[in-house]
């Protein structure tokens, strides 16, 4: 009963670590580009980039207003001609590859690009021992 | 037959190894602080308006004179913004300059929390859309960053100033004289 009690007021007195302004979503963050190549475009880069206060989804699936204000940055350099690669080059030059789903090529992410070769290989040189011990004893 | 009984062993050990990996990483709390790539170069194009209707703003330009500072970004819906309101009045009367970016801010807000938790803030420039912090490589309120008197960053501090952090803040400024 007395735990229950102290729940109530933990929650109660609680304030959300991540508070929200009072200033309405930015222009662009939840409308689409009238151009549907532009908007098909600007959303494939958004499922792409990590939401920076929410850490575990992208910035197309977070409610956090940092979220869509990255959505709308999205979508005003689309709409200004910028490439998808450049904006994302442009935000890892700043919160390093971390902010991407699509990790570049570096010393650190090799294992990433590697692992699957190699597994395959592995996996295919044991299959091979498998195939020829089976060959011999027919 | 080693080599048989290691490879027949193999995959249970494996396996085992990404169950450790898998739970150690769920109890592990994840606290990733994401920090700016831009620390040591030069500070990124910029120019906000005005918080406040007669009071200087922020630019990039204005940081590049005027010796070094510290350029807090803050807001006024922010709770531990308030929380390092007497830090920063700290380093402010040790005669630090402090020029603030308010992100997601409204002129009436801004003037209520300084009203209520003090004001040392030199300028303030107001960061509508918060492009200014993206741009800046920052990912939340409050954020602190040392610029030197050539407009280069030389340091971030994440989170709200803590008391201990006050005396290795001013040596940070006077370093980037």
């Amino acid at each position: 009963m007395r735990g229950h009690a102290f729940f109530a007021l933990a929650v109660a007195v609680a304030s959300p670590a991540l508070a929200d302004s009072l200033m309405p979503a930015a222009e662009l963050a939840d409308t689409a580009l009238p151009d549907p190549v532009q908007e098909a475009k600007a959303k494939d880069l958004m499922y792409s980039l990590r939401c920076l206060v929410c850490q575990g989804q992208s910035i197309a699936d977070s409610n956090a207003e940092l979220a869509g204000d990255m959505r709308a940055m999205v979508r005003r350099r689309i709409q200004a001609g910028e490439t998808p690669n450049a904006i994302r080059d442009w935000l890892v030059a700043r919160y390093g590859a971390w902010v991407t789903y699509d990790p570049p090529l570096e010393p650190v992410t090799w294992p990433l690009w590697a692992a699957p070769i190699l597994l395959v290989g592995a996996g295919a040189w044991l299959a091979r021992g498998r195939f020829k011990r089976r060959g011999r004893a027919a | 037959m080693g080599m048989r009984r290691v490879i027949l062993w193999a995959p249970l050990a494996l396996f085992a190894l990404f169950g450790l990996l898998f739970t150690t990483g769920l109890l592990k709390p994840s606290s990733s602080t994401i920090r700016s790539h831009l620390v040591g170069q030069k500070l990124p194009d910029f120019n906000l308006p005005a918080a406040q209707a007669g009071r200087p703003s922020v630019s990039s330009a204005a940081l590049e004179q005027g010796g070094p500072r510290l350029l807090n970004i803050f807001a006024s819906w922010c709770v531990p913004c308030a929380a390092e309101a007497p830090q920063l009045a700290q380093l402010r009367d040790a005669g630090v300059r402090i020029d603030a970016i308010a992100i997601r801010d409204r002129p009436d807000d801004i003037a209520g929390f300084l009203k209520r938790y003090g004001d040392p803030y030199a300028a303030i420039g107001a960061d509508k859309d918060s492009s200014v912090q993206l741009a800046l490589g920052s990912s939340g309120v409050p954020e602190t960053f040392v610029i030197d008197g050539k407009g280069v960053i030389r340091h971030q501090h994440i989170g709200d100033i803590r008391p201990e952090d006050v005396p290795s803040l001013i040596s940070a400024v006077q370093a980037a004289r």
